[in-house]
């Protein structure tokens, strides 16, 4: 059967592998090219790299770093950050590529899913939302987390879902970084509106964390950066433990 | 030399270097000559049927690749494999190549468990169920990469591998020199690169 899938993400600034906690305090850890070859070779079913680039230059040295990595490992590679428009899509697909993730740009302009699935497919569409509870009600953020759309969460999963996104990244900004585990109830609410697959992410510490998430109907993959990056749990030691414990995982 | 069918579908750029990685010599193209020199064609292909059919008939291509098929191997991965079927059933009714005897079907009305997510999209172990010369440099179970919400359906004699999403679905074809993966092996990791290397040795 599907197996359920570990995914480390890199978020890449200047060309060296950051990660912040609660999206502040950011850290160098290591090179992504570097990184990215020990994940693949300790087994990760897919790689996430965002771009949280800002200058021209950061940019371009992103798209060279992706176009190594995608070069010499083989298995699926999503690209985030900065993506607003088709061109965007264009530019990292033709870097290797083989899903995009839209976050802030879809917020600006919801046609870019419906637009970009038309032109790419919807397998190659990921919406990327960041979700935190504001006076009871998932709200989606916008920016890196920093500003409140006052958007409801469900509603705007739910029409992505709809129009094009094949994938949904869900990050809950109230557990990302914690460390104290995945953020069930928020995951569980978007697992009961949408049949398309959930990537989790936000809130994992250890490996029971995500033999747990696991235990939840409809979630597909979960998605950690720091306890990954600073060596806290292994990608290998995590999907033989699942699997001892009855998660079937590529090994 | 590998000939990849160039049609204007599909990002190439993973399999040229997943080819490269290997070693093989690739070049993608859509000239006839080019296809008839080369020792062995691959057809790859993202998207929807009707539209990827069309466009690799205005290419021209498609008696070339008819008849080139015969001569050397072939392999049409994901939505190459099902444009070598008879038929797809993929909004409204469309004509394949027609190496493979089969159709291709909607996967969701199939599914003996309805709460499975439609694209089937990830890693799942590959059984085999015929053994061939592809399978070389696997062994049975190891986990494959796929992205499809469409399969290959009444091909039993040209099945070589199946995967399990609550009913088999096929993973891998040949009839002849044609073969056909639903899988992406050029993003299945080491798995697919072994994969790769037994056709380029076919």
């Amino acid at each position: 059967m599907i197996t359920k899938r570990i995914i480390p993400c890199l978020d890449v600034r200047d060309g060296r592998v950051v990660k912040g906690t609660n999206f502040e305090g950011i850290k160098d850890v290591a090179d992504p090219v570097e990184m990215a070859r020990l994940y693949n070779a300790a087994g990760a079913d897919e790689l996430v790299f965002y771009d949280i680039t800002a200058s021209f230059e950061g940019r371009a040295l992103f798209t060279d770093i992706l176009t190594r990595v995608a070069g010499e490992i083989f298995i699926p590679l999503t690209v985030g950050g900065g993506i607003n428009t088709l061109e965007d899509f264009d530019r990292v697909l033709k870097c290797g590529a083989d899903k995009v993730s839209v976050n802030s740009g879809a917020l600006k302009d919801p046609g870019l899913i419906p637009a970009a699935a038309q032109r790419y497919g919807d397998q190659c569409v990921v919406l990327s939302a960041d979700v935190k509870r504001v006076n009871g009600q998932f709200r989606v953020f916008a920016k890196g987390g920093r500003e409140d759309t006052g958007r409801d969460a469900l509603d705007w999963i739910s029409w992505c879902a709809a129009h094009g996104a094949g994938e949904i990244c869900l990050n809950s900004i109230d557990t990302d970084g914690v460390r104290n585990g995945f953020d069930l109830e928020m995951l569980d609410a978007v697992a009961a509106r949408v049949n398309i697959p959930i990537i989790a992410s936000g809130g994992a510490g250890k490996k029971e964390d995500f033999l747990e998430l696991f235990h939840h109907k409809g979630i597909d993959a979960g998605l950690a950066a720091g306890i990954f990056h600073q060596k806290l749990l292994g990608i290998r030691e995590l999907k033989e433990y699942l699997n001892a414990n009855g998660v079937e995982m590529r090994l | 030399m590998i000939a990849i069918l160039d049609y204007g579908v599909g990002n190439l750029f993973s399999l040229r270097s997943s080819l490269q990685q290997l070693g093989l010599q690739a070049v993608v193209t859509a000239d006839a000559a080019a296809i008839r020199a080369a020792d062995r064609l691959i057809l790859p292909g993202v998207g929807a049927f009707g539209d990827a059919m069309a466009k690799l008939t205005a290419t021209g291509l498609v008696p070339v690749l008819k008849d080139q098929a015969e001569q050397k191997p072939l392999l049409g991965i994901c939505l190459g494999m099902q444009l070598l079927f008879e038929k797809s059933y993929e909004y409204g009714e469309h004509a394949g190549l027609g190496f493979i005897k089969g159709e291709v079907c909607p996967l969701g009305p199939d599914l003996a468990d309805k709460s499975l997510k439609v694209p089937q999209m990830g890693w799942n172990a590959l059984h085999i169920v015929k053994d061939d010369p592809l399978f070389r440099y696997i062994r049975e179970g190891e986990y494959v990469y796929y992205v499809h919400s469409y399969y290959g359906k009444n091909c039993t004699e040209s099945t070589l591998a199946v995967s399990d999403y609550s009913i088999p679905v096929t993973g891998a074809v040949r009839a002849g020199r044609v073969y056909g993966t639903q899988f992406h092996p050029e993003k299945s990791g080491d798995t697919g690169l072994r994969i790769l290397k037994a056709f380029s040795e076919l």
